[in-house]
């Protein structure tokens, strides 16, 4: 029995083994994060999607505040054709969307039988949701992008990451304009703005970005009670969320 | 001193992990005590600790694969839709967008009081309750803190790691209560016939180990059990500060949840463990510390304070919280 030769085939086949592992594994956290990429996507058009239900739906009730409707429908198609421009304009015009669709809902404020509206309130929670899950599918792809750098550049995967084609991705970022704060134009229809209608300091659907870091400020993700009725509470954000 | 939340999963995973390494090697001991006991040699060791885990597992595959199903019906939790519940559909389907999970049935209990659970072998396979009452109660912002708690169950894989715990925790007390029973039944110490000189000094000091162990041992691996369950409910909590990034909703939710006087009539001892606070409220109060399931809802509420360098509770207000817990 040749040892020294066993023991060199066994070493090599053990190393071939070790590098398949490795290889499957980073080809599979590099398709979690295109998959996540994609997902942002069908969240965006969700919401494109949802937004003329919700305009015709208080079209009727609010003659005096055509101009912040035509804003949010023309967000609205500016956001769908920035779709086609790379990533920053069409997170740009999504911003944009965002806070067409919050004045939009601190107006309907002033607006009581509106506001009671089955069919209002139930798009409001939709939008809500989507806002929401625009938020967490961006954080998700962050998520899915620090796992897949990490692992690239950790050992052992970092001896064969560079040989194999393997190269970091970029985490979302918020826009520098995503964050000011946005500001509610509540001087349509002359009527008195609702104290509930505050802006807060958080930015529009920003996701954090993901270095593992304690949250330094609430995530403008998760939004207030549908109950819009609560005016001055500092959690409750802005009714649109 | 802030810590975050990525600190606080890794310390709860380690603490998980070297529990249930205390209860392998407890199994481990016990076996081979009273294999060794029982045969006079280390072949009938190996073969008795083997025995006992393996009928322990054959007794938990029916709970593997059927349990949540017997929860939720125990529960008397029905299933819900997008329809029926918008809002707890919409917080589960955004919450599972943050975890990178499929969307778990969502099933309602009716009851006033707030409380909520998970299930469900693996992320495929799990079920969200809740009750009426934690609808209610919650605002969204403290839903999304206990929907993220439970996805964070079901995304560590807290149901079956608490299955896997239990089978051992469950072989060594089987294994104990045979042995005993064994050794009052039949005068004990039947010496192995392969008596090899000095073998039977041993053997007889083997068999007074193991029984002192066989007594001991179901307890300790009980204690080890509640303290695993115990660190899981605390990786729950980090982990759904990791989903909605987000302590507050979450530390709310547990203070209004703690001060919430109702008692959760379908809940029982056996269910117990798998809910977001402990639904006995008066079986908390009577064995806190080691005997519980869950961790002082005082101290979950601190360690989410640690995450945003807010200061811990005062005594008075964990008084307020502890009385009535």
């Amino acid at each position: 029995m040749n040892w020294p030769l066993i023991i060199v085939i066994a070493i090599v086949v053990i190393v071939i083994l070790a590098v398949i592992l490795l290889y499957n594994g980073l080809v599979q956290k590099r398709l979690r994060v295109d998959e996540a990429l994609a997902q942002i996507q069908v969240q965006l058009k969700r919401r494109h999607d949802l937004i003329p239900n919700l305009v015709n739906a208080v079209r009727g009730y609010m003659e005096f505040e055509q101009k912040v409707l035509t804003d949010v429908t023309n967000a609205r198609a500016s956001a769908i054709a920035a779709g086609a421009q790379g990533p920053a304009a069409q997170a740009q015009a999504e911003n944009v969307l965002t806070g067409a669709l919050r004045s939009l809902f601190a107006v309907v404020e002033n607006y009581p039988q509106l506001k009671a509206n089955e069919n209002v309130l139930s798009l409001q929670e939709q939008l809500t949701t989507t806002e929401n899950q625009i938020g967490f599918s961006r954080q998700h792809y962050n998520a899915s992008v620090l796992d897949y750098n990490t692992s690239i550049q950790t050992f052992p995967a970092v001896l064969i990451a560079g040989i194999l084609g393997f190269v970091k991705r970029e985490f979302f970022e918020a826009e520098a304009e995503a964050q000011t704060v946005p500001t509610v134009d509540l001087t349509l229809g002359g009527a008195a703005p609702a104290t509930g209608a505050m802006p807060t300091a958080a930015p529009p659907v920003a996701p954090p970005a993901a270095p593992p870091a304690p949250p330094a400020a609430p995530p403008a993700a998760p939004p207030p009670a549908a109950d819009a009725g609560a005016s001055g509470d500092p959690n409750a954000g802005p009714p649109a969320g | 001193m802030a810590a975050t939340f990525y600190s606080q999963i890794g310390a709860n995973k380690r603490n998980s992990f070297l529990l249930a390494l205390v209860v392998i090697v407890l199994l481990g001991l016990l076996g081979s005590a009273i294999g060794y006991a029982m045969t006079g040699s280390t072949a009938g060791a190996l073969a008795v600790t083997i025995g006992a885990v393996v009928f322990g597992a054959l007794l938990s595959v029916g709970s593997y694969f059927a349990g949540d199903q017997a929860v939720l019906a125990a529960s008397q939790a029905h299933r819900v839709d997008a329809e029926s519940q918008p809002q707890l559909f919409n917080v589960v389907t955004e919450l599972s967008i943050a975890a990178g999970i499929p969307m778990p049935a969502v099933y309602l209990i009716d009851d006033t009081a707030p409380n909520a659970f998970a299930t469900g072998r693996d992320p495929a396979h799990a079920s969200i309750a809740v009750t009426s009452g934690l609808l209610e109660k919650m605002d969204r912002e403290e839903l999304q803190g206990v929907i993220g708690h439970e996805l964070s169950h079901v995304r560590n894989y807290d149901i079956r790691y608490a299955l896997l715990v239990g089978v051992l925790v469950g072989s060594i007390a089987l294994l104990a209560d045979v042995f005993l029973r064994y050794t009052f039944w039949f005068g004990g110490g039947r010496r192995s016939r392969d008596d090899r000189g000095g073998g039977g000094g041993l053997q007889a000091v083997i068999f007074v180990v193991a029984i002192l162990l066989a007594i001991v041992a179901p307890i300790i691996g009980r204690l080890v059990q509640l303290a695993v369950s115990r660190q899981r409910e605390y990786l729950a909590d980090a982990s759904s500060v990791d989903l909605t990034r987000n302590p507050h909703g979450l530390e709310r939710a547990l203070a209004a949840i703690a001060t919430d006087q109702e008692v959760l009539e379908v809940a029982s001892r056996a269910t117990q463990h798998l809910y977001f606070t402990n639904p006995i409220k008066k079986f908390e109060q009577r064995s806190r510390g080691l005997f519980s399931t869950h961790p002082p809802i005082a101290d979950r509420i601190d360690r989410l304070r640690k995450l945003t360098g807010e200061a811990p509770l005062t005594p008075a207000e964990e008084q307020t919280l502890a009385g009535l817990d």
